[in-house]
């Protein structure tokens, strides 16, 4: 998802009899529901996954600003324009909400930049691929944000209470997303030929990389079982690619758009889509870093680091200055 | 040079005359910018019309090993809910 493979302890889930009596009264709050809060007792094991977990979510939505950030100035209309600019103004503001709950966690909003500008911490897979026309504008917003929602829903009953009350003003303004970037899409499937086509191609490019969102198969996977134990992961990674798949395909159905898997079917008996796994090894090469935008991506949040570098240095010099003369003063 | 913008938490005052509340927390040099910062990061659909911020590091929080003591006494004094005086029907709204 935004936060991909992220791994846990990796000892897997503790036993009440294995547990110390703060990890059992630890996990006992979290099994009746209770809220953790920033300054309450918690497994070392917990803050830590909490912190890569909400560090590569604040990531991604920073990191995604990228491939949208790529039309604004192309927008086939001023409307278009404001609506785009809009959204991913929405995405730095999700990022800012998941780096200050990353933040009272105990570690610093500069150590997460470094850790994602020199490759330590990571983004979701799906900014790594190019955005290359306007009616990926549409796809982007139907289908990854979309799948990113799948997610998020979730999330907002996550045990960590600052994670999940980002998690809740994050949703409230996800739905717009995603509807932006229907509606896009509906304006080119129902255009002309040429129009059509690139809705298709885009679906064709952004199927599958909204895929891997999801993560690969966690059933056997050590550290969901224990993120699942914490609640700070709350489904497996099949049940939202299952729930994301039966959601989408209806609606590329209603667009006239075919989802590019000659092995999708509705399987009556499980009451839901079979369908193509997507390539893992291509996933595993765009976390390596392989992937067709990777370089890109940092270059660009690299070099905004430091081209305002001295903005930051020079406002908070500004401010300092004004809060000795203030002192002097009074 | 190191230069990490202090840490404001942001207070915000909705449409309906409630109190400000406490709604995150941001970035900045300043007073005046984090007034700036709150209004983009915090209040892009209309969630206030007042916004206050305060320094993080301002902030004095009571301690969560405090809970008992600082709560229980009040959990026995039940007394002061109005839902532990039977008042007769007869006697009207009250
Ligand atoms: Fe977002
Ligand atoms: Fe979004």
């Amino acid at each position: 998802m935004y936060a991909q493979m992220v791994k846990s302890t990796g000892t897997g889930v503790k036993s009440r009899e294995e547990m110390s009596p703060e990890e059992a009264a630890f996990q006992a709050r979290i099994d009746a529901g209770e809220k953790i809060e920033p300054k309450d007792w918690m497994p070392e094991g917990y803050r830590k996954t909490l912190i890569r977990q909400i560090g590569q979510h604040a990531h991604s939505e920073i990191v995604g600003q990228l491939p949208e950030g790529n039309w604004i100035t192309r927008a086939p209309t001023l409307e278009r324009k404001a609506i785009l600019l809009a959204k991913v103004q929405d995405e730095a503001g999700h990022g800012l909400y998941l780096y200050c709950a990353a933040e009272t966690l105990g570690v610093s909003r500069d150590e997460m930049t470094e850790m994602l500008l020199d490759g330590r911490m990571k983004y979701s897979s799906i900014f790594n691929y190019p955005t290359l026309t306007w009616a990926d504008m549409g796809a982007v917003g139907w289908l990854v944000d979309g799948a990113a929602i799948m997610n998020q829903v979730p999330l907002q009953r996550t045990s960590f209470g600052p994670y999940s009350r980002a998690m809740i003003r994050v949703c409230k303004e996800e739905s717009f997303h995603q509807r932006q970037g229907f509606d896009i899409m509906m304006k080119m499937a129902k255009g002309n030929a040429q129009q059509k086509a690139m809705a298709q191609d885009a679906l064709n490019r952004f199927w599958y990389p909204a895929l891997m969102m999801f993560g690969p198969s966690d059933k056997d996977s050590v550290h969901s079982a224990q993120s699942m134990a914490w609640r700070i992961k709350m489904n497996t990674n099949d049940e939202l690619r299952q729930k994301f798949v039966d959601q989408t395909v209806p609606q590329a159905e209603f667009l006239g758009l075919s989802v590019p898997d000659e092995n999708l079917k509705w399987n009556e008996e499980k009451g839901g889509y079979d369908f193509s796994e997507p390539d893992w090894e291509e996933f595993f090469e765009v976390i390596k870093g392989n992937g067709p935008c990777n370089t890109d991506r940092l270059a660009a949040r690299n070099k905004a680091w430091d081209d305002g570098a001295w903005v930051r240095e020079g406002l908070m010099a500004h401010a300092e200055k004004k809060r000795a003369r203030k002192m002097a003063a009074e | 040079m190191k230069t990490e913008w202090p840490l404001w938490e942001i207070f915000i005052r909705g449409q309906h005359g409630l109190s400000h509340r406490h709604v995150g927390s941001l970035h900045a040099p300043d007073a005046e910018m984090a007034i700036k910062n709150a209004r983009d990061v915090y209040t892009r659909r209309n969630e206030g019309v007042s916004i206050w911020v305060v320094e993080a590091a301002a902030i004095t929080a009571s301690s969560p090993s405090d809970k008992g003591p600082m709560y229980e006494p009040s959990e026995s004094k039940v007394y002061r809910h109005p839902s532990f005086y039977d008042i007769p029907d007869d006697v009207g709204a009250m």
